[in-house]
């Protein structure tokens, strides 16, 4: 025996409770964007030199992965720069041989910090390719003849890209 | 109005029936979730019978929403008032088992996580995402509908809504049945008859669902259903069945023409072990011709129980039906070279094998449980329970 | 730096596009054979239609040289439960009904120009690139498998549990469809599938990789020589894998 009050108050509860839920939802998310980026978290394996401004890199990544991956996959445009594994071979945890395998590597330190989940290493290696001499795909026959020496530290090999770059890039422009 | 419907002295007991609905939802999340978390490997299916348990449901589901609404339509849009009481009913069933449906299908997907991938990244090519937009637009209009079938001021707008959803209705089963019909592939599909055949098997099937859960409200309120009308919804119950096995005969008998596809219908028909089983003694024994004989029966026909039993029996039917075009339409293989004799270590050239897990179940039955508790939720709270006028059904009719 | 070295081979490509284009000589015929290497920041194009011819009759039963390369490049290992085990490529052993003449092939994805998992894919994941590749774009698949439905030749397999062994070039993972790629992160490098390479090194020469667009690749010539199928010939496909002998 409900009656039309008791009925419209049931109906507003769960009006309610739909509302918190999707607030709840949202709440984290932007909470964690405000503080992830400016918590002076430890990171570990950080190269010298990365392919943008640190701060871009630490607020923009994604849109930047995102946009090569797309590249990537849908036309077969293989640069290297802004490549998944080209990050990896760089931030590599040498420890753990990964970015994402434990909380101490490059990736988890800050998501597991901000609490976003990473989707790319369900599918995607979170470890550098072995370098087989002449295969590396990351560098291109040029840099091998340029950067013999370099080659050994990798973040070498990243000033020396940036060199390269850095007329074309800047901050604001990031993604091309 | 009807506010003594669910009477206060059976409270207790409703908010336990929806106590053991929920738990059994929530059996079927859990079970989604386990099979999320481990993959599908936990589960009966494989890359041979790729789509399994969960799919004979949410396309039962799916089917019978949209045939559920057929009830609303009689009424709005071919004015019959008996039908025209029960239209918000009808109408609050199609939302909820096409709503039980879609959870179904969408917590079996391999990446769940990724559902706002599956509405914002639309290939219009494809069955399965105009499906997509059937049902979304199919969830808006028959809400509209129900809204002007309650509320008084809207009565005027019921008809014209009512044709709009009569016809998406239509379109949305050809989208379900298409989603087989287009496949290529397979010998079991790749028939445009199977669109009509889904249409005809909703009614059959929603009708069904509509008439247990009416029996169920009548029997809860200790009300006793006029017996016109009980005589009428059993008279095309029965015309429904005898449809939907007039399809199935057009469809083995064609097969049965082409030389091509006589080695799948010898094996579903002959020798195909649990799937010849089902279709013989599920599909058609216990799903069709006994339902038909109570139906017809000059004493059971007019025992509400015997009725009810039917109506049980049909949508028994209606899941062996669909297992064996699901199923065991995957289970015959795929024949990438014909007239030759295949093997491999991909399992080529052998039938397949599936035995469903516990997780499939609950997830299946978690939707038909959903489906139950947006009803029993609904119809407390709102006024579904029809309100005939006897004497004033047998006049109109 | 890198960027004008790979300007400047744009430009000697582009000139090279040119020249060449000036020798046809009749729609389809040209004189020289273009390299085929494609520098990394250009996008595949639809001039290229990479495709696989199979001579069935080189192809020995119980030789599975194919199948083990594509399982060391593309990481796909078997867990040792068949039945949910993904295979991108397979050896079909085949025997004519009547005449008992048995034939022994590979099969894998047999990158159609018409294919059906593109058609019937609901967001697009499963898609055919500019150079005929298909693919499956795992950052939008959502495990549907309505792919794996309408695939004439069952060349695609769902990956039922987790892995954490991939190949960095070769990412699969949980909850996705997948199938043979033609190792199209060696073809963006000049390089065969792994498959066919693999079947030159062992010498079986039963497999032959090339552009179907270009009249004077090998692949072409021996298409225009040679009575060759197409799986499934009924269903119009066009597929870009092709068989000799069967």
């Amino acid at each position: 025996m409900i009656n039309p009050a008791k009925r419209r108050s049931v109906l507003g509860w769960l009006a309610a409770a739909l509302s918190a839920l999707l607030l709840a939802g949202v709440m984290p998310a932007t909470a964690a964007d405000e503080h992830g980026a400016h918590s002076g978290h430890k990171l570990i394996a950080k190269g010298d030199k990365c392919v943008r401004d640190e701060e871009y890199m630490r607020r923009n990544h994604m849109k930047i992965l995102k946009h090569q991956r797309d590249d990537t996959m849908r036309k077969g445009i293989r640069t290297t720069q802004d490549s998944l594994k080209n990050c990896i071979e760089c931030h590599v945890n040498p420890k753990t041989n990964s970015v994402a395998s434990s909380k101490e590597d490059f990736c988890m330190g800050c998501h597991t910090y901000a609490a976003v989940k990473v989707d790319c290493f369900e599918c995607h290696s979170s470890k550098p390719k072995a370098p087989a001499v002449g295969m590396n795909p990351i560098i291109t026959p040029e840099q091998q003849s340029e950067g013999k020496d370099k080659q050994s530290s990798l973040s070498g090999k990243m000033r020396w890209q940036m060199q390269a770059k850095q007329a074309s890039l800047n901050m604001g422009e990031g993604v091309k | 109005m009807n506010n003594d419907v669910f009477r206060k002295s059976k409270d207790g007991a409703f908010y336990f029936v929806l106590g053991v609905i929920g738990l059994v939802v929530l059996a079927g999340l859990g079970a989604a979730y386990y099979m999320e978390h481990h993959g599908h490997v936990v589960t009966g299916m494989t890359n041979q019978i790729v789509w399994g348990l969960p799919h004979v449901f949410a396309i039962f589901l799916i089917v019978a929403a949209s045939g559920v609404l057929n009830v609303a339509s009689i009424g709005s849009v071919f004015g019959k008032p008996m039908y025209k009481a029960r239209g918000p009913l009808a109408g609050l069933l199609a939302i909820a088992m096409l709503a039980g449906g879609l959870m179904v299908l969408m917590l079996d997907l391999g990446r769940a996580d990724r559902l706002i991938i599956a509405m914002t990244y639309l290939n219009l090519k494809s069955v399965f995402a105009l499906n997509v937009f059937l049902y979304t637009v199919f969830f808006t209009v028959v809400a509209l509908y129900l809204w002007t079938m309650m509320d008084r001021k809207m009565h005027a707008y019921s008809k014209y809504v009512g044709f709009a959803a009569f016809i998406w209705r239509l379109a949305l089963t050809t989208g379900t049945g298409a989603i087989f019909g287009f496949l290529v592939a397979r010998q079991a599909y790749g028939t445009a008859l199977l669109a009509p055949m889904f249409i005809i098997m909703s009614f059959s099937f929603g009708l069904a669902v509509f008439m247990i859960v009416q029996a169920v409200m009548y029997r809860w309120n200790d009300r006793v259903l006029d017996e016109a009308i009980q005589h009428r919804m059993k008279n095309l119950l029965a015309v429904f069945v005898a449809a939907v096995l007039y399809f199935t005969v057009v469809y083995h008998m064609t097969n049965l023409y082409f030389a091509k596809q006589t080695d799948f219908e010898r094996f579903i028909l002959l020798d195909g072990g649990v799937y010849t089983n089902l279709f013989w003694f599920g599909q058609i024994l216990l799903g069709t011709l006994a339902p038909l004989a109570i139906l017809f029966h000059p004493d059971l026909s007019k025992r509400s129980s015997w009725i009810v039993m039917a109506a049980m029996l049909v949508i028994l039917g209606g899941f062996a039906q669909l297992y064996v075009l699901l199923i065991g339409g995957q289970a015959f293989p795929l024949s990438i070279f014909p007239g030759m004799v295949e093997s491999s270590s991909f399992f080529d050239g052998r039938i397949h094998t599936y035995s469903p897990s516990l997780p499939e179940f609950l997830l299946g039955i978690g939707g038909v449980a959903a489906a139950a508790l947006i009803t029993a939720i609904a119809v407390k709270v709102l006024p579904f329970m029809p309100e005939d006028k006897v004497h004033k059904v047998i006049a109109a009719d | 730096m890198s960027n004008d070295v790979d300007n400047s081979r744009r430009k000697f490509i582009a000139a090279g596009v040119a020249g060449t284009a000036g020798l046809v000589l009749a729609p389809g015929v040209t004189l020289l054979d273009m390299a085929n290497a494609r520098p990394a920041g250009e996008a595949a194009s639809s001039t290229k239609r990479w495709g696989m011819l199979i001579d069935s009759t080189k192809c020995a039963t119980g030789c599975n040289d194919c199948v083990t390369a594509c399982g060391k490049e593309n990481g796909v290992a078997s867990t040792g439960r068949p039945e949910t085990d993904p295979q991108w490529i397979r050896k079909i052993e085949l025997k004519e009904v009547k005449s008992g003449k048995s034939h022994s092939l590979p099969m894998m994805c047999q990158h159609c120009a018409e294919p059906p998992c593109v058609d019937v894919c609901p967001t697009g994941a499963s898609f055919k690139r500019a150079d005929g590749i298909v693919l499956v774009d795992r950052h939008i698949c959502i495990g549907c498998r309505y792919c794996m439905m309408a695939c004439p030749y069952k060349a695609r397999s769902f990956v039922h549990e987790e892995h954490d062994d991939q190949n960095p070039d070769v990412p699969r993972g949980k909850g996705c469809v997948e199938s043979c790629t033609l190792c199209v992160h060696r073809i963006d490098k000049d390089l065969e599938p792994a498959c066919v390479e693999a079947c030159s090194a062992g010498n079986h020469g039963a497999m032959l990789f090339g552009d179907l667009n270009d009249a004077n690749s090998e692949i072409s010539k021996r298409i225009a020589t040679y009575a060759t199928t197409q799986v499934r010939a009924d269903l119009a496909l066009n597929t870009g894998v092709r068989y000799q002998g069967i």
